[in-house]
Parts: C-alpha cells; sequence; structure tokens
C-alpha cells in the first residue's frame, strides 16, 4: 500500500509531552468501514503516538469519511 | 423500492405534466418555452420552438388560430396570451432556425393527393419521417393570404426535404387508384380535392385509415389551421404505422388535444390584461406580452419547503433519485444525505394535489439503509445517543405522585422540554399535581429519534419499556405536553389515553402563575401539530386568555412549517436545518410563540425573539423570550438534575446512580472551546473521558510555544481530541475536535 502524504499535514508546534521529543512525519495506518490507509503523519520517534491535526481531521478525513460512508 | 412503486409515485408528482397551452394545442407547441424566451428578448430562439414543432412554420405561425386561448390560464387572471399574435410577430421578426433534418430515406414513397394546409402539411410530416413524398395539386394554395414569398420558402424547404410538387394535377379517383397501386401509402386532403374524389367514406377518428387498405384521408371541413397541421401529422403516425405493420391504434391517446392534470396556484398571481395587438406586435410589445404567461409549472411543495428547494428539483425527479439510490451495489450513493434530510413533516403531501408524501418516500429509504445495513454510520448517531441517554438510568423515571400509591394521570413532559427548560417542567407538575391530584410523572424519550432514523427495531425496544413504565403505574391517562411525543404515542400506543397538556390547560384555565402580560406574537405551529386542530384551537385559547393577540405566519395551522429539527434534519444536515429554522423566523416581523420545546430552540438560536408556552404559562425567572438555548452537554445535564431535584425534594429519594469515574473530571472550557464543542457535536462528557485517559495513561502531547497540552481518545466510535491546559483544580479547554478514522495499532 503505497503512503498517502496529506500537504499541510504537519506537527504544528505539538511535541510528545512524556518522551520529550518532536514529532517525525511516518505512515500511520487509518482505518475505517473495511477501508485502510497509509498516511504519513507526525508521530513520537520514541513511543510512536501519533498526532491527527485539527485541520486534517475536520478537513481531508472528514470528507474520506464521508465517501467512505456513501460506498 | 420496487420499480412497480417508483412508477406509482413518479405518477403522482404532476410537476412534468404539460401546461394547459401545450395540452390544448392540437400541434402540442411548447407556448410556455416559447414565451419564456421571447420575455427574455430570446427572439430566435423563441422562434426554434415553433419552427421544430410546426409543419410550414412560415404559413403556420402567420395563420395559427390558436387553440391555446382558451384553455391559457392566464385567461382567469387579465386575459388569455396572445399567443398567435406573438407567433406573427416571431414569424416576421426571428431569423430562420437551421433547416430541419429528415430521417434517412426508407426506401418507400407516398402520394399526397391535394395541395392545400392539410396535404401541405401532412407532405412535411410524412418527408420528415423518411418516405419520398408526392403532392399532386393544381397548386399549393393555403387559403390565406400570406406576404409574398412566405409559401415559396417553406416550399422550397420542402424541396430541400424531398417533396416534389407535381403541379397542374386535377385530383381524380383515377389519380388515387393508379397511386395506391404504385406507392406504399396515399394521403388524401379531403379539403384539397373535388367532392368526386372523395369515394371512400368518413375516414377513421384516430388513424385516419379508409375503407382502402392503404388509403389515409383527412376528414373533410376542417377550418383551424392548427387542426388542418394536426391532421396531416397524425396521417403520417398512420402512415409511419401501417408501413411498419405495427399497431395503428396503440397508445395515440396524446395525439391531439387532451387534459392535463397539471395543477398551477393562481392565487398570488396579480390579474395583468393582454398587450393590445393592434397591427401587430413590436418587439417590445411582444416582450412585455410574452412576460404575461404564468410559466404555469406545479412546485405547490417545493414552494414550502426549505429542503425540496435545497435539492433543486420536485419529488418526481427525487424519488427516482432514491430509487436509484438503493439499486447501486457498488459505487457512491449520491442521494443518502438527500433522503436523510427530509424533515418528515408532511407538508408537502398536504399541499399537493395528488398527496405526494416525500416524507413517506424518505423513511421507507431510511428503513431499506438500516435493513442493508448502508444507512451511513455518522447520519443519525449523535441524535440516537442522547436518545440513549434519555432513556438512560440517569434520566429515567416513573413514579406516581409524592404519597400517591396510584396514578390518574401521568405527566410525560418529553426529552427535549426537560433538556432545555427544566425548570418550566417542574412547575408545570407542580401544577398538575395541585389541581388535579393523582398525577405521576414519567421522564424519558418517546422515541422520535429512532423513528425518525428509520430504526424500527430500536423504537419498538423503547417503546416497548416506556409502556412497561407506564403499564407499572397502573396504565393511567398520559398527559403530554410536546406535540411530536403525542404524536408519535397516539400511533404507537392506541390502548392509551392521550391528551395534550394544551387540553388540560384549556379545561382548567391558566395557573395563578400565568404571565397575563398582553402583547402581540406569531404563533408558530410545530409540524406534529399538522393534523391536530383540536390541540391547535387550545393553544390559541390559552394565549387568547393570556391576552396575546395572536399573528399568524404564512405558513400556519395545517400548513405549518418544521423548524429544520424534525425527521433530525438537524443532526444529518446542521446548515441546511438552521436555513429551516431561519426561514421559519424570517416569516414574521412578530416575536414568535409556540409549543414545541425544538422549534423554539431552533428559532430562537436564529437570533429571532422565541418562547415556548411554558415561558408565558409556567415563567422562570428570565422574560420569556429571554431564556437562553442550552447547548448539548447542558441539555443533558439539565435532564440529569431535574430527575435528582424531583427525586430529592418530591420523593425524599437519593439518586442511586452512581457517578462515572470521569465524571468527577473538573472541566471549564474558554468561549472558543466551547464553541468548538457545540458546533463539533462534542460533548463535556466526552472531553471528560479524553481527559481522564490522559491522566492515567500519562499520553499527551505539548505545545512548544504555548505550553498546553493536548491529548485524544476513542471512547466508542469517535477519536476526541482536545487542547487544554491544567488549572487549579481541574482543566480549561481551548479546543476540541474528533473524527470516526481509526489509527491501527492501538492508540487508545
Amino acid at each position: 500500500m503505497s503512503v498517502i502524504t496529506v500537504p499541510g499535514t504537519g506537527a504544528g508546534g505539538w511535541r510528545c509531552g512524556p518522551c520529550d521529543e518532536d514529532m517525525v512525519m511516518k505512515p500511520v495506518e487509518l482505518t475505517y468501514l473495511n477501508s485502510q490507509f497509509n498516511v504519513e503523519l507526525p508521530a513520537c520517534p520514541k513511543c510512536g503516538y501519533v498526532l491527527i491535526p485539527e485541520p486534517l481531521a475536520l478537513g481531508k478525513m472528514h470528507q474520506v469519511e464521508q465517501l467512505l460512508e456513501d460506498k | 423500492m420496487e420499480q412497480t412503486e417508483l412508477r406509482q409515485w413518479e405518477n403522482r408528482c404532476i410537476q412534468e405534466e404539460s401546461p394547459r397551452c401545450a395540452a390544448a394545442c392540437p400541434l402540442h407547441v411548447d407556448a410556455r418555452e416559447c414565451c419564456s424566451l421571447l420575455a427574455a428578448r430570446r427572439v430566435d430562439k423563441a422562434w426554434a420552438v415553433l419552427a421544430r414543432t410546426m409543419p410550414l412554420p412560415g404559413v403556420l405561425a402567420r395563420t395559427c388560430d390558436a387553440p391555446c386561448k382558451a384553455a391559457c390560464l392566464r385567461g382567469e387572471k387579465g386575459g388569455p396570451v396572445e399567443m398567435g399574435a406573438l407567433e406573427r410577430f416571431l414569424a416576421d421578426a426571428a431569423q430562420p432556425p437551421k433547416p430541419l433534418r429528415p430521417l434517412p430515406r426508407n426506401g418507400k414513397s407516398v402520394a399526397v393527393i391535394g395541395g392545400a394546409m392539410t396535404g401541405l402539411c401532412a407532405a412535411w410530416e410524412i418527408a420528415r419521417k423518411g418516405f419520398a413524398v408526392t403532392v399532386y395539386c393544381e397548386a399549393p394554395e393555403v387559403g390565406s393570404a400570406l406576404p409574398d414569398g412566405v409559401l415559396d420558402a417553406e416550399l422550397a424547404a420542402m424541396d430541400r426535404m424531398g417533396v416534389a410538387i407535381e403541379r397542374g394535377v386535377t385530383p381524380t379517383q383515377d389519380l388515387v387508384e393508379a397511386q395506391l397501386e404504385e406507392r406504399d401509402a396515399v394521403f388524401v386532403d379531403s379539403d384539397g380535392v373535388p367532392e368526386a374524389v372523395r369515394y371512400f367514406g368518413e375516414p377513421d377518428e384516430v388513424t385516419l385509415g379508409t375503407n382502402r387498405l392503404g388509403l389515409f384521408a383527412s376528414r373533410a371541413g376542417e377550418v383551424s389551421p392548427a387542426f388542418q397541421a394536426a391532421a396531416g401529422r397524425r396521417a403520417a403516425n398512420s402512415i409511419m404505422r401501417f408501413s411498419q405493420g405495427v399497431s395503428m391504434v396503440k397508445s395515440r391517446e396524446l395525439e391531439g388535444p387532451y387534459d392535463t392534470r397539471l395543477y398551477t396556484n393562481l392565487s398570488k398571481v396579480e390579474p395583468a390584461a393582454p398587450v393590445a395587438v393592434g397591427e401587430g406586435y413590436d418587439e417590445a410589445s411582444a416582450v412585455q406580452e410574452a412576460a404575461r404567461c404564468l410559466k404555469c409549472e406545479c412546485m405547490e411543495c417545493v414552494k414550502g419547503c426549505v429542503y425540496l428547494k435545497h435539492y433543486k428539483q420536485y419529488p418526481k425527479v427525487y424519488v427516482r433519485q432514491v430509487y436509484n439510490n438503493e439499486a447501486i451495489v457498488r459505487g457512491t450513493r449520491q442521494a443518502n444525505k438527500m433522503i436523510n434530510s427530509c424533515m418528515l413533516c408532511g407538508l408537502c403531501d398536504t399541499v399537493c394535489p395528488e398527496d405526494f408524501a416525500m416524507g413517506d418516500v424518505c423513511l421507507e429509504a431510511r428503513r431499506n439503509m438500516i435493513a442493508k445495513g448502508t444507512m451511513p454510520p455518522s447520519a443519525h448517531e449523535f441524535a440516537l445517543r442522547d436518545m440513549a441517554f434519555a432513556d438512560g438510568d440517569k434520566c429515567v423515571m416513573a413514579r406516581h405522585a409524592p404519597g400517591a400509591d396510584s396514578s390518574e394521570y401521568v405527566f410525560f413532559p418529553g426529552c427535549q422540554l426537560t433538556a432545555t427548560d427544566p425548570g418550566g417542567a417542574e412547575r408545570a407538575y407542580a401544577d398538575l399535581r395541585e389541581r388535579l391530584g393523582k398525577v405521576g410523572l414519567m421522564l424519558r424519550c418517546c422515541g422520535a429519534p429512532a423513528a425518525w432514523s428509520g430504526r424500527d427495531a430500536l423504537f419498538r425496544e423503547s417503546l416497548s419499556e416506556l409502556k412497561t413504565a407506564w403499564q407499572g403505574l397502573g396504565s393511567p391517562r398520559i398527559i403530554a405536553a410536546c406535540p411530536s411525543c403525542i404524536k408519535i404515542l397516539r400511533e404507537a400506543m392506541p390502548e392509551a389515553e392521550i391528551v395534550s397538556h394544551w387540553s388540560i390547560l384549556s379545561a382548567l384555565g391558566l395557573p395563578r402563575t400565568a404571565l397575563k402580560t398582553g402583547g402581540t406574537l406569531a404563533v408558530n405551529d410545530p409540524c406534529a401539530a399538522r393534523e391536530d386542530g383540536a390541540m391547535r384551537g387550545d393553544v390559541r385559547s390559552l394565549l387568547d386568555a393570556l391576552g396575546v393577540s395572536t399573528v399568524e405566519p404564512e405558513y400556519s395551522g395545517e400548513l405549518t412549517q418544521c423548524c429544520g429539527y424534525g425527521g433530525l434534519l438537524n443532526e444529518v444536515d446542521p446548515a441546511l436545518g438552521q436555513a429551516a429554522a431561519k426561514a421559519r423566523a424570517d416569516a414574521v416581523d412578530e416575536d414568535y410563540v409556540t409549543y414545541c420545546a425544538m422549534c423554539r430552540e431552533m428559532i430562537a438560536r436564529t437570533g429571532k425573539t422565541a418562547m415556548h408556552l411554558y415561558d408565558l404559562v409556567y415563567p422562570g425567572e428570565q422574560r420569556p423570550g429571554d431564556r437562553p438555548t442550552p447547548g448539548h452537554s447542558e441539555r443533558r445535564e439539565n435532564r440529569v438534575r431535574l430527575r435528582e431535584r424531583l427525586l430529592r425534594e418530591l420523593w425524599s429519594e437519593v439518586d442511586g446512580v452512581a457517578a462515572e469515574e470521569f465524571e468527577k473530571v473538573r472541566v471549564t472550557c474558554t468561549e472558543a472551546g466551547a464553541a468548538a464543542m457545540e458546533e463539533r457535536r462534542i460533548l463535556t462528557s466526552d472531553v471528560q473521558k479524553v481527559l481522564l485517559q490522559a491522566e492515567r495513561s500519562g499520553s499527551h502531547l505539548v505545545h512548544g510555544e504555548t505550553g498546553r497540552f493536548l491529548a485524544s481518545f476513542r471512547p466508542a466510535v469517535v477519536t476526541y481530541w482536545v487542547e487544554f491546559e491544567k488549572t487549579d483544580d481541574g482543566y480549561l479547554v481551548h479546543n476540541a475536535w474528533c473524527h470516526r478514522m481509526k489509527i491501527k495499532g492501538g492508540q487508545p
């Protein structure tokens, strides 16, 4: 599965609290309604905690959710 | 939906029925379209509409006797449109359109005997169908004085279509017989031949066939040019069928003039007299006259419904989309949102001359989507969660009145009233106990969200719990205040006697608390009261007793409009729900009074002053129109606190429901944070769950500049993100967002 890059998706100044690490972009698997995507997202390099930034959640991700719901 | 059902629904919607002009015209000229284009000064396009329907348009447009005029609906509002004069104007003023292209030659030939209007029109129409046509006549003669060159131009056009005209031929019986031998069919223009040639008897009315096989003839004596042309077209149709060996009579009902079912409401049409024809119209007067055309259409349902308007079509188109949506196995279902957005309010079938019920179509489609598992999970989930909450341990209760061991009545305020005006519900209950005695109390939801979302099984389950609780109280008469509860419970529980609180109040009189401040208010009837004239009457008599003078919006009573909440529209498409509320709010200048908690909320949220009747009958501390509209979380809390307070104060019971761990998390929100939560339907309890999870797991992000924290949690099917800072005794929420997609790999 190829990795999807969503332009403009970054950590936006967030870093991992417990690990004290800057987030790095890495492929993350997202699933919804029997569909699976590999998306490049900010994540903690140490513990792997993934960030879904607000613009992504309410923008592209929301659009894809709606498309899948109508499939 | 079965295809037969689709057809039945489609047939009910009359929007696509012909306007009366086109139905009355034997050629079915689209005078409505022609006038529409002409009124927009598109002269050549308007002429093209005539020229594509009329044979010999240059001749016919100048001689047409306009049988449409007698049928024109404008006749009832000033006088029918002067279509004949408009045709003549267009014939003179417009550029000729592209010549007609006949069908490819079919190798067959037809003779037309007689060159008067009917014969020439028949030759025109037969040639268009691909036949080789020869007209035999002394000379082509249309019987009217026309400007020089007009007839010649049309004859030249016929020549290009492949019509040969044999001039100087005297039509005789022998000629007819000879042509019958030679050709595939013969048509005789009865008014264009000597009487002796009409030896074949009266032609058949429908087919124009005669007692000779292959010989067709017009009926003699037709004086109307439009009907002469129509006879030519009818002959061409018959000759086509004859040459193909198909039925001569099947499906020809719509060939001549017919009755149309199209309904057009004239109530808002101002009368306007025709523009005087004089010596004929110039462009300015023709445009002015064309603009008088009413452009007849129905659209009765669409006019009154923000939802039907939003999708830019009308029910005949929508029901086809609903059908297609259901038929899709793989691919995108384009109509899911449309199906889920109908308010199910019933206004469309109330105003429709044929009772087209978009609500029935959409509700059935929703049920089918549930059954097939294709209902989008996000569509109604929030409303169903709210219903589950209202039916949950923290909100639900059923008790006899304090100190009583039986109930004559039980008060059922409904979950929306207790959510939005718990104080009003409490005062109403006190009044009912004081004046009626043994009035029990039931707090829960009537099941409307389940019913509206098409979840019949869930609705039955909820109803069965409701019934058990009611029977536990001895099946008392139910006093319900919410019109939707009343409607739903009356349908679902015929064994119960359900009276509206409004009729009880009408009988008892107003309580001492009632605010008799008078003034003028506009009455907003909720859509659930559409068929309940008694309830609407009770409400008006109560307003009268309060000294209120009332005004009615245009859509009122049984024609009332939904506020945008009905059918769960506001959950499925909040923007459209708000547009519906706005339309309702803008319908009157006066402040509104209503008797549905959700109507009050929806209208008040637009900024319009709106009050619930309880605000006048059982007023709280605020002025009636000033009561705030609580957000989603507060609505839940209101229900919980009302139950707790009533249990404690009336029954001296302690709430037996233990608080959950997350409820102990102390949360306050910035204004922006609260607004984001409200818009995105994120509850305080969702935020508390995220914060508790963050506290327990230690997982969180921190912002380099602001120092704020960010944490996420997925309690069920939605992941919530909360941006917060810690305060001395809890958390301050700055922002929150959510998504349904799941992060694979265990992030909770």
